[in-house]
């Protein structure tokens, strides 16, 4: 229940011709559609990233694939099945830990929820709480509540708390967005540490260029909405940990940001 | 210093001001007209002699406390659920939203002719100056839950009864407390009127009863009684509030009682 067997990748999403639209307002004739025509894959294992700027429905899109929101028209699939609704195989972490977090539970206590809501017996649950604080690095803090925290602890405690549940994929919306430039940088190195570790398929929502380099092994660049696609692939075959220093990965930000330009 | 510094923590020199203007203002006065806080207090030892003063209280109390109580029970799953289901919001919020504007007092003679004289009716209008205050901000509780936290939930694995039992109640829980609080002030209001119009015991009564023989100093001992009453009820909440709901997040602005070490 919480570790996969080694080895063992999770499996591929699919997502084929998938369109949104608002529920058209009366008066209108057209569909407005946030998101238009997206085909993609992600392998099982990848370190994907979405790009684009703000508004551009790259939330909407990973919303969808969470299970949160309906789609318009298209597929998305994981392995064989299609994806309606919300699955513990796929946990989002969300930008705003304060509005995620229970602020009522200790970190113990929130990191143990969707243990406990499967009624995973106590010692179990700590047992996994254990680990998961302390991969995240938060060893020490667990009878916390949330608001005695920072925010990078929070995003730790995010997290951890998915992390527990040991879904196959992360979704990640803008999740170091709110944090400052130090403790995102650290967050984003930690990050690479436990996806290494864990081998999970993680797709992250950033609009900032330099994080995109850093963490993704591909980089889906999507259009100004509405009717946003995805307009180019990037393959980004660095090793980790990355640097902004080298050159490299330099000349793949100055390649992408010629795309923000026009 | 750090005495004085106590001392006016407490609110204890306002009160010292208030008794003196209070005598000061009495002197030229006829006691039947203003009694001072001597006379006053004179008025509560012979009260308090026969008894009468602590049963009234312990009258009133009980009324506010059973009547209270009670309608916070109906009305916390009632403004649970008008928050979570929109069909019942749409059909109930408009009724509620006329109903709660006619104050408790004006069904006074209604409750009376339907539910006797006695208890019963007294009972229920608390109950009803209960119910609309705390149903409108429980549900305004459940509205203002973050949709992350429900979505987090539900990919968590829990069940709607699971989001219901350990995200929205947990999250709901200091609007609950303002409502009830807040109940309880009205509540106070409620039973006085009740008491005035109809019984034989109670602060109410007492104050009312007292214009048949002139004993105005009794009226001020009734008014001081439910300030103290409502006084100590307030703060034994919210030391509850503090104690027993800490983790969801109370918070309890009682003035003077809270400063920076």
């Amino acid at each position: 229940m919480t570790s996969q067997p080694a080895g063992q990748t999770p499996a591929a999403i699919r997502i084929e011709n998938l369109r949104k639209s608002f529920q058209a307002g009366t008066g209108s004739r057209e569909p407005h559609y946030i998101i238009k025509d997206i085909d993609l894959t992600i392998k099982g294992g990848e370190f994907f990233i979405l790009l684009g700027p703000s508004g551009c429905g790259k939330s909407t899109l990973l919303n969808m694939i969470a299970g949160f929101i309906g789609k318009t028209e298209g597929r998305i699939a994981l392995g064989d099945n299609e994806i309606e609704r919300p699955g513990s195989e796929r946990a989002m972490v969300f930008q705003q830990a304060d509005a995620s977090l229970f602020p009522w539970l200790t970190v113990r206590e929130n990191v143990e929820f969707g243990l406990r809501m499967k009624k995973v017996p106590k010692a179990r649950r700590k047992e996994v709480s254990d680990r998961y604080i302390a991969l995240v690095g938060l060893a020490g803090h667990e009878n916390k509540f949330p608001k005695e925290l920072s925010g990078g602890m929070k995003q730790r405690v995010q997290l951890a708390r998915v992390l527990a549940n040991d879904p196959a994929i992360l979704l990640m919306d803008e999740p170091f967005g709110a944090l400052d430039a130090m403790t995102r940088r650290t967050m984003q190195k930690e990050l690479i540490r436990i996806w290494q570790e864990t081998k999970k398929t993680v797709i992250f929502v950033t609009h900032d260029i330099q994080e995109a380099i850093l963490l993704g092994q591909r980089i889906g660049i999507m259009s100004v909405g509405p009717s946003s696609r995805i307009t180019d692939l990037y393959d980004i075959p660095l090793a980790y940990p990355r640097d902004l220093s080298d050159p490299n990965v330099l000349d793949l930000l100055s390649t992408i940001e010629s795309h923000f330009d026009e | 210093m750090n005495r004085l510094k106590r001392i006016l923590q407490y609110g204890v020199l306002p009160w010292l001001g208030a008794l003196l203007i209070w005598q000061l203002a009495s002197m030229p006065s006829n006691p039947d007209f203003l009694p001072g806080p001597y006379r006053t207090l004179q008025g509560a030892i012979e009260l308090a002699q026969d008894g009468s003063l602590l049963t009234y209280i312990i009258y009133s109390f009980y009324r506010v406390f059973t009547g209270w109580l009670l309608g916070s029970l109906i009305a916390i799953p009632v403004g649970l659920a008008m928050g979570r289901i929109r069909i019942i919001r749409a059909i109930t919020e408009p009724i509620l939203n006329f109903v709660r504007f006619i104050p408790a007092l004006a069904f006074i003679t209604l409750f009376m002719l339907w539910f006797g004289i006695g208890e019963q009716s007294k009972i229920i209008l608390i109950m009803y100056g209960t119910i609309f205050t705390v149903i409108i901000n429980t549900m305004t509780g459940v509205l203002a839950v973050e949709e992350d936290k429900i979505r987090s939930a539900r990919s968590m694995g829990a069940s709607e009864w699971q989001i219901l039992l350990h995200v929205i109640i947990p999250a709901t829980i200091p609007y609950m407390f303002t409502g009830v609080r807040l109940a309880m002030s009205t509540s106070y209001m409620a039973i006085l009127g009740a008491e005035m119009v109809a019984a034989n015991e109670g602060v109410g009564f007492l104050i009312w009863n007292a214009r048949l023989y002139f004993k105005t100093d009794w009226i001020f001992v009734g008014l001081i009684a439910l300030g103290l009453m409502g006084f100590a009820t307030d703060r034994l909440l919210g030391f509850i509030g503090r104690k027993l709901l800490y983790r969801y997040g109370i918070v309890f602005t009682s003035s003077s009682a809270r400063k920076p070490a």
